[in-house]
């Protein structure tokens, strides 16, 4: 069976961590490497593993479309917009972890079957793929009224980008958990933890639902959520016992990273590159099933 | 005679203390008598600053805004802070502050984040704010790493840098360390915000106006997380008798704190077992209620449970581990 090519740009830490995700999959090829600075980390170690590697940005893998079918864009909401216009117009299939959050959201285990035709898919935030799997499992078996999702991630694991834009993170996994969570208003918190050892990414959940009970459905429901998720991030588990106290429901949730490249507290940067690479590969097993049909 | 200015942070602190319910008649007579008094700056927001009202940590009986624009219309000398905590409220929050008339921000982030915080503090600035950086739980970095990080909040813009006994753990000589290095680094000026749950907030407030900060925190009946902050009135007669200038009518100020605040307490600030263990343990001061809730739903000792949250080095905000340290206690 062929594989589809994939690019990154992006070569900091969730770029380099991509790779070797990709490196596992049966339907995704690892093509190029796309950064600014021929001294970063990760174009030296892509050089290393026989990738190709470009160290002048967008311009440089505009030239070499060749190289690519599928691109992950991990740079930054500003530079997202030009990057996308330049390869969608080439017909290639855009995956965006950065918050400009032009294309849909997607969450795999919640609506990724939906958006596998769209050109451009973005990713949400860590926070967002950490816990809106849970609010789709609670406002899958009654109406959410509102939705509040507190994710702590350890100082270490967060990256200058992050740092300086941390109000995008805010607004964005809020959004995300109206449109995809299915919470009628959705609210995010980031807290940053230094303590070391460097603790482990966890998530709680706080919803308001419009009836109270149902208690067993929703604790079935919430552990088939985690199954789902644990497909494609092994690390993901329940931290606590889930609290009900009458229309609130408290989840726990912690994210342990696969330790691909950075260690494994660092779930927070697991969570969506292995989602970002789950997606990768559905788009590329329906693209290459159209082929062959 | 050297000025202090003083700030008042009943009506945000104290935000902890009455579950988040303060109402718009209370907020409005507190800020008159304030202004009255000749308070230069007193804070209004939700406890855990702007759009902190949560299930996290409570829903504010009123919005935050409401209560800032009632305070706002209620000064003549006085000036309205807010508090944001860069992770919780936004830029787009303060924006709406400064439309309901603040004139203040205190950027506040953990004494080893400050780098969050660089865009908030740019805004204060461009929004013409009197902009304060506030370094949360200082007690737990070394004096080196509090001025790393006060000279990042001095870099982005802030007219003054707090350091913030954010647990109420640290003594006069830990607070003398942190101001005088500070003093010595920084250009701009110094504040401090103590809590009192080891009885050490005057002490410590002291110390760092003698270390040399200029800026300190009160509120009136010492209303606040925990066993509370340096009680306002009290803090002007210490202050005055050490020779330094405030500003502030003694007797007005007395007026408020019993006329309006005294009212509105639900429990005294007394330090209790609870309190004590936070200054013991290093821990947020507003973990204190949301712990006594958890120790009655889980049937588990309250000390326990803060006591676990200061060796695991819990920082502001995480208020969400508590239900999982009593679930923990309550299977051990």
């Amino acid at each position: 069976m062929t594989k589809l090519k994939v690019g990154i740009i992006g070569s900091g830490n969730i770029g380099t961590d991509l790779m070797y995700k990709i490196e596992r999959s049966d339907v995704l090829e690892m093509s190029v490497m796309v950064g600014i600075d021929p001294n970063s980390d990760g174009l030296q170690r892509a050089a290393k593993r026989g990738y190709e590697t470009i160290a002048t940005g967008i311009d440089g893998l505009v030239e070499r479309l060749d190289l690519v079918d599928i691109v992950f864009d991990a740079t930054s909401a500003y530079a997202h917009q030009q990057n996308s216009d330049a390869l969608t117009a080439a017909g290639k299939k855009v995956i965006d972890l950065t918050p400009a959050a032009i294309g849909p959201f997607v969450v795999p285990p919640v609506n990724l079957q939906e958006h596998l035709d769209k050109a451009n898919v973005n990713m949400v935030t860590c926070g967002g793929q950490a816990t809106i799997p849970m609010i789709h499992a609670i406002s899958r078996v009654v109406p959410v009224a509102y939705a509040e999702i507190v994710a702590t991630i350890s100082s270490k694991s967060a990256g200058p980008g992050t740092r300086a834009n941390i109000d995008e993170f805010t607004s964005t996994t809020s959004r995300a958990i109206e449109v995809v969570g299915g919470a009628k208003k959705g609210k995010a918190i980031i807290l940053l933890n230094p303590a070391e050892p460097p603790i482990i990414m966890r998530d709680t959940i706080h919803v308001l639902v419009e009836e109270a009970g149902h208690e067993d459905a929703i604790r079935a429901s919430i552990e088939e959520m985690v199954t789902a998720v644990q497909a494609y991030v092994p690390g993901y588990s329940l931290k606590a016992n889930t609290v009900f106290e009458g229309t609130k429901i408290s989840v726990f949730v912690e994210v342990e990273g696969a330790a691909d490249y950075l260690p494994a507290y660092a779930g927070n940067l697991d969570i969506m590159t292995a989602a970002a690479v789950q997606v990768a590969n559905e788009i590329a097993r329906h693209a290459l099933q159209e082929v062959t049909q | 005679m050297s000025q202090v200015t003083i700030l008042d942070v009943s009506l945000r602190d104290g935000s902890h203390a009455v579950r988040h319910a303060f109402t718009e008649a209370q907020v409005r007579a507190a800020a008159k008598g304030l202004n009255a008094a000749g308070v230069r700056y007193f804070e209004v927001s939700h406890g855990d600053g702007l759009g902190g009202s949560s299930l996290q940590y409570g829903l504010s009986a009123t919005d935050e805004l409401k209560l800032i624009e009632a305070a706002a219309s209620e000064c003549t000398n006085s000036d309205v802070s807010v508090l944001l905590i860069p992770g919780i409220g936004t830029k787009q929050d303060l924006q709406n502050a400064v439309t309901a008339g603040a004139k203040m921000v205190r950027v506040a982030t953990h004494v080893t984040e400050a780098d969050v915080a660089a865009q908030h503090i740019q805004l204060g600035r461009e929004l013409g704010l009197k902009t304060v950086g506030f370094l949360m739980m200082a007690h737990m970095a070394p004096v080196e790493k509090v001025v790393e990080q006060a000279k990042l909040f001095e870099s982005y813009g802030a007219e003054v840098v707090y350091v913030t006994d954010s647990a109420g753990a640290m003594l006069p000589q830990d607070v003398t360390v942190r101001v005088e290095a500070l003093r010595d680094a920084l250009t701009c000026d110094i504040g401090f915000h103590a809590h009192n749950n080891l009885s050490m907030a005057m002490a410590n407030t002291v110390a760092a106006v003698q270390a040399g900060a200029t800026f300190i925190d009160g509120s009136m009946r010492a209303l606040g997380a925990g066993a509370g902050n340096t009680q306002t009135e009290v803090m002007v007669s210490v202050l005055e008798k050490y020779g330094y200038a405030t500003g502030i009518d003694l007797y007005k100020l007395l007026d408020v704190a019993t006329d309006v605040i005294a009212p509105i307490m639900q429990q005294p600030q007394e330090i209790t077992a609870g309190s004590l263990v936070l200054g013991h343990a290093g821990v947020y001061s507003s973990f204190l209620l949301h712990a006594q809730k958890a120790a009655q739903q889980f049937g588990v000792d309250e000390r326990d449970i803060l006591m676990t949250l200061g060796n695991m080095k819990a920082v502001g905000g995480q208020e969400d581990l508590i239900y999982e340290v009593a679930q923990q206690l309550q299977r051990a």
